[in-house]
């Protein structure tokens, strides 16, 4: 009996292994003037809902490219891959498109646990990846370009901005992941050294949705402001048991972007703080021309975050680094993307630092009736990126590659 | 004894075949599945014959998965520093309970071990009260759950919600290096193929026999003058030992393990695989965990939200007009199992 | 200790605790019956959660509210009868097997969920007297903040309970159920028409649960997989109640409530999630039959 079952499975692995076949020799490309990119992002699972805006604006930037004659006469073809919210499928869909795809770089990735999953794959093929979200630093690849901002380009701004409202007392709640346990490691490092207080800090396992406890323990130790790094849908919960139990402390959070804002509710999170690189309310006229673009595209009432800017911004700082070098070799796109110079972005002109970090202004907002912020601070210019906090991670720096 | 012979032969040839004309990523994934393969063969042998119905292999396969992945980081670390996760969640030393993996030996015999004493242990405790049945599926689904929340929220130990990742040597040997995808497929097969045979005279033993008693009928093994528990132990502990090393394999082939791999979600799909491939048949369970996850790759591939109801559905399809999974398919000569 | 926190969480915990009763109560009772566990039960909580958002964005306030809880229990049940005439009635005496194809159905109605709602959660629009909150400035109890949100639920939960009971006690179909709970085969012996009142149980559990998903509602988003946040615990819930016993249960999401909530003054939310299970597993080392154990000379139960 095992022995037919093994006939079968036998059977089972050939077709599987002949289909794949015929998909690799398809997959080769076969337009001699195309030249093939990764997009992989989150299509389905948790994190499919922000990933996707993510993909659209790659997508986006790839197809302006391509109706703008492509790159070094090549059309540029996007082969999109989804890594399903889980670490693990990201590695393994990374190395499909570098190793049967045969991808030059590749754009994507959101959270920290999937850039990590990815990370050791770049280095032993020695591709790109393009990383579009803001993360907790304390990592510089050699093969990873980082344009969302580092710890002191966001919630190190928020903490000026305020400290110079005159808060004095800060209780922390995040989600229990990376971001926020290093993001709150770093803060209170801050906190500290300024002479202010940390009243408190607080974890909610991802998804999780009852406050009470965490609420009771910000009543008990009563802080001028909240800094919350919450992910999804949790926040609506903490924003709507925040309300009932009648608290009015402020809350400055670094994960809700306008997308979330309007997707839980505009009234329950009006007249709260965020920090973000960009806001879609950004008044410059390459902005508007991109969310113009963006919304023609994907609908008139779409909502444009910080890392679908990011992530479009990505592509276009490949293409200047493919063209500055002449040529797709990951190495030498690497070395002409530190030195290019500022590129025009929806965000402003930046550039990247040679710690392949994104040099780039903060900006606060507070949330406005719409769902839009409104942009009250800003960090008053570029800040060059710093993976490592001096005053957190003492010592350590980053040795570009 | 021809076929005897001839079984043998079969895979060797089908193996060779797959190393030689595989791409390495489809080499790789079959390296991977082939461990979850593992895994799957000692659900046969507590599920399919022993009738304990466990929700929670995913926190073995983890046990064993993290210990080979603390083995595999410390090896890639100068003497004296700390993984880099555990700098930046302020932590300066390295835990106690990480430094006996330094060495692969300790390691190695961790991964079998640790899964076995801590699966001994649990089941000892819910088994020796009389509880069974649907509780031990709940309770085991719960016990997933809290490895996994355990998990995510020492990050300064564990790595968190990211697990670990990026490694560079195994043993001394260079996992980058030339040849050393196709020789770690090798070795996967090769366990794979003693575990295959050692599991299948383990359930022509008396032991299988009586594991099938138990799971038949308890009360009348007890009043044979049998105690069921330490049975019931011994074969939940094998399938502990098994999902370890199941979990190591696989963390080598992948190359990280993170808490989205062993919690309640996981779990559950690994016993999909046996439902699939057939819960009373070793062979059917490592197909059955082949099939479904190279199915799952080339479906998530093409149409990503096709897979969750393409999965449920197989799942009440399979639980309700094929008990037997797709071994039940293949005509039976005789009725062992 | 802050005295106005440990208020706040014993509080809290009888606020937790009713959510889990709510969660886990048609759970318990069909498993009292049929001895087999819908791992589906939480898509009901969120079935019910998605027809409370439904109403309430037809017909707002507390009109909307009530009916949204009619509709809720109403459609949650509807869903129960399907599942139990299609599949759990066709899986008796294999309990394990009826987990699995009900998880089955779980996946399946979680995909739904995203596919027609979104991944991302929906709110419902309370009426807004249950987004206030009664604030205890002095006497013993100073420091207490309770929402009328989690009164609300504690009231709906004390009600379902007394319902229960009543229909259990005082009607006939409560008389038939206790019988087939007591003695499946001398019941059937009876005349009573055992199946109809399985499937009469596991409607009343769904719509229970139905109604549960509307009060979780009020508290946070209703997501695809907001069922499963609660599940956990509501078959822990079970696990130590005892067999289909509606008191064990109520004390078994009494205790694991009030150990929720009261470890969090320590520990991380995270790590109070453990302490729930470690605590399940070390007290059936002391009582293997739950809280409230059924008497009955059975060697197998």
């Amino acid at each position: 009996m095992t022995y037919r079952v093994l006939a079968a499975m036998t059977a089972a692995v050939l077709s599987l292994s002949a289909c794949s076949d015929q998909g690799g020799e398809a997959s080769a490309p076969v337009d001699e003037n195309a030249v093939r990119v990764g997009v992989l992002q989150s299509l389905t699972g948790t994190m499919a809902i922000s990933e996707i805006t993510v993909k659209n604006a790659e997508i986006l930037a790839i197809d302006e490219i391509n109706a703008a004659g492509g790159v070094l006469g090549k059309n540029v073809e996007a082969v999109v891959e989804d890594g399903a919210s889980e670490p693990s499928l990201f590695a393994q869909k990374a190395s499909k498109l570098i190793e049967d795809s045969g991808v030059v770089t590749v754009f994507g990735g959101w959270t920290s646990a999937s850039r990590k999953a990815m990370l050791p794959v770049f280095e032993r093929t020695g591709n790109l990846l393009w990383y579009p979200v803001q993360f907790e630093g304390n990592e510089c690849s050699p093969n990873i370009m980082y344009s969302g901002a580092q710890p002191n380009q966001q919630i190190l701004p928020a903490l000026d901005w305020a400290e110079a409202k005159g808060y004095k007392s800060y209780f922390l709640i995040g989600s229990d992941y990376v971001f926020p346990r290093t993001a709150n490691l770093i803060l209170k490092k801050h906190i500290e050294d300024r002479g202010l207080a940390t009243a408190g800090e607080a974890y909610v396992p991802l998804g999780g949705t009852d406050f009470s406890g965490v609420l009771a323990k910000v009543q008990s130790a009563g802080p001028d402001i909240i800094f919350n790094t919450l992910n999804g849908d949790s926040n609506v919960a903490f924003f709507k048991q925040r309300k009932a139990a009648g608290m009015d402390a402020p809350v400055m959070s670094f994960s809700i972007g306008e997308q979330e804002a309007q997707a839980m509710g505009v009234e329950l999170v009006e007249g709260s703080y965020a920090t973000w690189n960009y806001f879609q309310s950004l008044a410059s006229d390459a902005n508007k021309a991109f969310v113009s673009a963006y919304q023609s595209k994907f609908g008139q009432d779409a909502a444009i975050t910080d890392p679908m800017v990011h992530g479009y911004l990505n592509v276009y700082a490949w293409k200047a680094a493919v063209e500055a070098a002449n040529s797709f070799d990951p190495s030498a796109v690497r070395a002409a993307a530190v030195s290019l110079g500022t590129i025009d972005t929806p965000m402003g002109p930046v550039s990247f630092a040679p710690n392949q970090s994104l040099v780039q202004t903060a900006y606060v907002g507070r949330l406005d009736g719409d769902g839009q912020f409104d942009i009250i601070a800003d960090s008053g210019g570029d800040i060059a990126p710093e993976p490592y906090d001096p005053l957190a991670f003492p010592g350590r720096t980053c040795t570009p590659g | 004894m021809f076929k005897a012979l001839l079984f043998p032969g079969i895979i060797l040839l089908l193996a060779a075949f797959a190393a030689v004309f595989l791409s390495s990523y489809d080499l790789n994934l079959l390296a991977r599945f082939l461990s979850f393969g593992l895994l799957a063969m000692g659900v046969v042998v507590i599920w399919g014959h022993c009738g304990i119905l466990s929700l929670g292999q995913g926190v073995f396969f983890g046990l064993g998965g993290y210990v080979m992945a603390m083995h595999m980081k410390l090896a890639s670390l100068p003497d004296g520093q700390i993984p880099d996760f555990m700098m930046w969640s302020g932590r300066e030393t390295l835990p106690w309970w990480w430094a006996p993996f330094e060495s692969g030996a300790v390691a190695i015999l961790a991964l079998v071990a640790l899964p076995a004493i801590v699966a001994a242990l649990f089941a000892f405790a819910v088994f020796y009260r009389r509880v069974g049945g649907v509780y031990f599926a709940l309770i085991t689904q719960a016990l997933a759950l809290a490895f996994a929340t355990l998990l995510i929220s020492r990050q300064d130990s564990t790595g968190g919600f990211n697990g670990l990742t990026n490694f560079s040597t195994l043993l001394g040997l260079n996992l980058n290096g030339p040849g050393m995808a196709e020789g770690l497929y090798w070795v996967t097969l090769v366990v794979v193929a003693l575990a295959w045979l050692g599991l299948g005279a383990l359930l022509k033993s008396r032991f299988g026999i009586l594991l099938r008693a138990t799971r038949d009928g308890e009360n009348r093994v007890r009043f044979l003058g049998y105690n069921p528990v330490p049975l019931k132990v011994a074969a939940y502990a094998i399938a502990a030992a098994l999902a370890g090393l199941s979990g190591a394999l696989f963390t080598i082939h992948a190359g990280n393990i993170s808490p989205a791999m062993v919690g309640v979600v996981p779990s559950i799909e690994m016993v999909i695989w046996v439902a699939v491939g057939g819960r009373f048949s070793l062979s059917g369970a490592l197909a059955g965990a082949l099939i479904i996850n190279f199915a799952r790759d080339r479906i998530s591939s093409a149409v990503p939200e096709l897979w969750l109801y393409l999965v449920g559905a197989l799942f009440i399809l399979v639980v309700t007009l094929l008990p037997r999974g797709l071994a039940g398919l293949v005509p039976q000569q005789k009725a062992s199992s | 200790m802050d005295s106005a926190l440990f208020l706040n969480q014993v509080f809290n915990g009888f606020s937790v605790a009713s959510l889990y009763l709510l969660a886990a109560l048609g759970l318990s009772l069909s498993f009292g019956l049929m001895r087999v566990i819908n791992m589906a039960h939480g898509e009901m909580l969120m079935l019910g959660g998605y027809l409370a958002f439904l109403t309430l964005s037809i017909i707002p306030g507390f009109v909307g509210l009530l009916l949204a809880i009619v509709v809720a229990f109403i459609g949650a049940a509807l869903v129960g009868s399907v599942i139990q005439s299609a599949l759990i009635r066709r899986l008796t005496s294999r309990p394990l097997d009826t987990l699995l194809a009900t998880w089955g159905v779980s996946l399946i109605l979680q995909q739904a969920a995203r596919d027609i709602f979104g991944p991302i959660g929906v709110e419902v629009q309370a009426p807004a007297w249950l987004n206030a909150s009664i604030q205890i400035r002095d006497g013993a109890l100073a420091g207490l903040t309770i929402p009328s949100a989690r009164l609300f639920i504690l009231l709906v939960m004390a009600l379902v309970l007394g319902g229960l009971a009543l229909l259990l006690t005082k009607t006939r179909i409560g008389l038939m159920v206790r019988a087939s709970n007591q003695d499946r085969m001398m019941a059937a012996a009876t005349g009573i028409d055992v199946k109809r009142v399985d499937l009469a149980v596991f409607c009343l559990g769904s719509g229970i649960a139905g109604l549960a998903g509307v009060v979780l509602a009020l508290l946070g988003p209703v997501t695809p997989s907001v069922g499963q946040s609660y599940i956990v615990p509501a078959f822990l819930v079970v696990v130590m109640g005892g067999l289909g016993s509606i008191l064990g249960t109520t004390l078994s999401a009494l205790i694991l409530g009030l150990i929720a909530a009261l470890s969090q003054i320590f520990v991380d939310v995270s790590i109070a999630q453990v302490l729930l299970l470690v605590f399940v597993i070390f007290f059936i080392q002391v009582r293997p039959q739950g809280v409230i154990a059924p008497t009955s000379r059975a060697l197998d139960f």
